[in-house]
């Protein structure tokens, strides 16, 4: 196995940078944009309205069960575009990398970010490439900026505008995956289904999602701080609330136990392929149908309302009845002893 | 049988407060002392479902809560020497001290890890022979027999890295402290998993000595409203004692092995909980025997310590005399992501109880 | 500190025990238990065993809770 290893040389800009640049990003990443090396990214949006986002990958482990820091650098943001209503169509990536990163770990990471990129149909069309002195970075750190093309149909997708009392949430699949593949693997737990992350691009999901697209208010990611937070960051300072049931939130049956195990709270978890959608009352039966069609859409649910009652507040009401409200997470969540 | 689902059962919890409602003639109040306690009649929304009568209060049953503000000054105070690493459970990091706190001295360099068992611990100071590993013990009497294993193991291996800093707390010496202060409380929910190791005899003399109900009590929704019922019934018919709605789990004598295990390396010791002074006899440290392993006697180190923040009034939500609503912090100056008072920062604390599960008005 | 797991254990090691669960397998320290065998309920805190659960008691206690008056006093209509 190659142990030839990333130096500060490598971001210097130098030959050693030029070399790095062909062997592992150009190699994977080639497009006719890209290729041209330029200072910039030449692109064409046809006058059409453009989404745009920004993210940021610092995981640990680099390497987890059902992923990497690559695949989830395209996935995520693509992922907020898809849910921004967009079709994503160009991307770039920054790298800042620790010295003495393995290049043949580099280049696996690449080989990560080339294939979720086809699947999701984006070309990274610009890039950077910084190297620290070690301990000045955690192995490897990751920014991927994308633009996306808004339909017209789309452009009621803004958050919360067009939210009525007595529409329904759906979300499209079992919550807190992700964390616990990373979780476990971090901590050594053997879990026995299979629960690996579910960092996936989403836009084919969102694509059946928006078929008919004036049944569908508003969606987001479901990423860090979790259902919950969505669910909070959706209501506040508006004129309606939020009720959700908790024994209609779809969970694994070992992330549950995990969460168990650590005092974690489901709502609280990070996902990393799974969408919080609002629907038109009386579209929901319909939209839930569609959505399990789709191979990352089969454990969807409908788990609450937008309420007239207790404007700003998102409540949940407990499985044995008991109302509370919830808030976002504040902080890191840390495992509880009791 | 599923010893979690089963006692979760939506049909079981609408009897149980059909027979509450029932029962409960009078205004009553009822003190958990257990921050597990806390967390679930919280989460579940049992406040919301109870009738009016009956007042629920949380007592001093966080570790975190109680953990005196000196206490945090001199984990910090190990924190922060070169070559040591400090082992703490995960709701430490956020307790504020007097001018730091470990989140804090761990974004600036100090080693600090977060462990899930003593089993870790020891595993740490096996690998860093080079370096002083202090475990940070705080818990009750569910705890200690964890930190009384590692003690244990170490001693055998001869492990000289290893040291720990105990706050470790029993729990019938702060129950009767409130009482004789004069707090009312018509009745005790018992805390399950204490009780599964000491047994529910330790609650005996205070059922006696005062003639007040102790039920204790599990953790799932049944066990809570089944122990809210028993305790209600005993109040209404003037019975006092102490009964074990955690069957399943609790018995009168406990685990014999667990608490000779305790008795072999721990003497109890007069301690300062955080809101309630000092109270004789509810601390636990190393016998000396085993004090190669104490810290504080083997490595000391300078601490300063300030004044407790103003206008926090942790200590009397600790003792069940205020509501966290009652704080003129609460939610202003004081929430989960800039706490003022460690019943705000632990996730067992009230007043975090109440933030992130506040009651649908 | 009373986070407390109910576990089966599913495997002897000497000291320890692997223990399931439900969904996922734990390793746990026996230290403070006695005669613990396969198949046995315990209650697992900061990865020990601290006691053993009945599985006797607790069907018991269930048994109890469900011999409760059927009607609830406030909801006379509703079955309680």
């Amino acid at each position: 196995m190659n142990q030839e290893i990333i130096r500060i040389g490598h971001g210097s800009g130098g030959r050693l940078s030029r070399e790095l640049i062909h062997q592992v990003f150009l190699k994977h990443f080639s497009n006719p944009v890209l290729n041209q090396l330029g200072d910039a990214a030449w692109l064409d949006p046809q006058n059409l309205p453009l989404a745009f986002t920004t993210d940021s990958y610092v995981i640990d482990p680099v390497f987890f069960p059902g992923g990497d820091i690559g695949q989830l650098a395209v996935s995520g943001t693509v992922n907020d575009l898809c849910v921004a209503g967009a079709q994503p169509v160009w991307m770039s990536a920054g790298f800042i990398i620790e010295e003495g990163f393995l290049i043949s770990d580099l280049e696996e990471i690449a080989i990560s970010m080339a294939r979720e990129s086809v699947r999701a149909g984006i070309s990274i069309v610009a890039g950077d490439t910084k190297v620290v002195k070690r301990g000045q970075c955690d192995k490897i750190f990751i920014n991927t900026s994308g633009i996306g093309i808004l339909p017209k149909s789309r452009l009621h997708l803004k958050e919360g505008g067009d939210v009525h009392p007595g529409d329904k949430i759906i979300v499209t699949g079992t919550l807190g995956n992700h964390s616990i593949a990373v979780l476990s693997a971090r901590e050594g737990l053997h879990l026995e289904e299979n629960i690996t992350s579910d960092a996936m691009p989403l836009n084919s999901l969102t694509e059946k999602i928006l078929e008919i697209p004036d049944e569908i208010r508003f969606m987001r990611d479901i990423t860090r701080g979790g259902l919950a937070t969505i669910l909070v960051e959706t209501c506040e300072n508006k004129s309606f609330g939020i009720q959700i049931h908790e024994n209609k939130i779809p969970v694994n049956r070992s992330v549950r136990s995990v969460c168990e195990l650590y005092g974690f709270d489901p709502v609280y978890l990070a996902n990393e392929g799974k969408i919080m959608l609002v629907v038109r009352q009386g579209s929901e039966e319909q939209v839930l149908s569609r959505i399990k069609t789709h191979e990352y859409g089969k454990d969807a649910a409908i788990i609450g309302e937008i309420t007239d009652t207790n404007p700003g507040k998102a409540v949940i009401i407990s499985s044995i009845g008991g109302r509370r409200m919830i808030d976002m997470l504040s902080g890191e969540m840390l495992p509880r002893i009791c | 049988m599923k010893f979690t689902e089963d006692f979760r059962n939506e049909g079981l919890v609408n009897k149980l407060l059909a027979q509450i409602r029932r029962i409960s003639k009078r205004p009553i109040r009822i003190m958990e002392v257990c921050g597990g306690h806390t967390m679930a009649i919280r989460k579940y929304g049992i406040h919301d479902l109870l009738p009016p009568t009956i007042d629920l209060l949380s007592g001093p049953g966080c570790p975190v809560c109680v953990t005196d503000q000196h206490f945090i000054d001199l984990a910090i105070s190990y924190a922060k020497q070169p070559h040591n690493i400090l082992l703490i459970y995960g709701d430490l990091l956020r307790v504020p001290g007097s001018y730091s706190s470990l989140d804090h001295e761990k974004a600036k360099g100090a080693d600090i890890r977060i462990i899930y068992s003593t089993i870790q611990a020891l595993e740490v100071a096996r690998y860093n022979p080079d370096k002083k590993i202090i475990f940070v013990a705080i818990g009750f009497e569910t705890t200690v027999p964890g930190t009384a294993l590692a003690i244990l193991q170490a001693f055998g291996e001869n492990l000289k890295n290893f040291y720990i800093i105990s706050a470790h707390k029993t729990m019938p010496e702060a129950m009767e402290s409130l009482i004789e202060e004069g707090i009312p409380i018509d009745g005790y929910i018992g805390p399950g998993h204490v009780s599964s190791i000491t047994g529910s005899k330790i609650f005996m003399p205070l059922a006696e000595k005062y003639h007040i109900p102790v039920v204790i009590s599990g953790f799932e929704p049944v066990d809570i409203l089944q122990s809210v019922m028993m305790v209600s019934s005993m109040i209404e018919e003037g019975r006092s004692g102490v009964e074990i709605q955690y069957k399943r789990l609790v018995s009168v004598e406990g685990n014999r092995k667990a608490q000779k295990l305790v008795q072999e390396v721990f003497e109890p010791c007069t301690l300062k909980w955080r809101g309630m002074g000092e109270i004789p006899g509810s601390g636990l440290r190393l016998r000396k025997k085993y004090q190669n392993h104490d810290a504080v006697i083997q490595i000391p180190v300078k601490v300063t310590s300030g004044a407790e923040p103003k206008g926090c009034i942790c200590g009397q939500i600790l003792k069940g005399m205020k509501k966290p609503v009652d704080c003129a912090l609460f939610g202003k100056k004081c929430t989960p992501s800039n706490p003022v008072g460690a019943c705000m920062v632990s996730t067992e604390g009230a007043c975090q109880a109440y933030f992130n599960y506040q009651s649908v008005i | 500190m009373c986070l407390g797991i109910p576990a089966k254990i599913i495997n002897l090691d000497g000291d320890y025990a692997d223990a399931d669960i439900d969904g996922a397998t734990i390793r746990i320290g026996l230290q403070l238990l006695e005669n613990v065998r396969k198949g046995d309920y315990v209650l697992v805190h900061t990865g020990y065993a601290l006691e053993k659960l009945s599985e006797k008691d607790a069907l018991e206690t269930l048994e109890l809770i469900r011999r409760l008056e059927e009607m609830d006093p406030e909801k006379p209509d509703t079955p309680a």
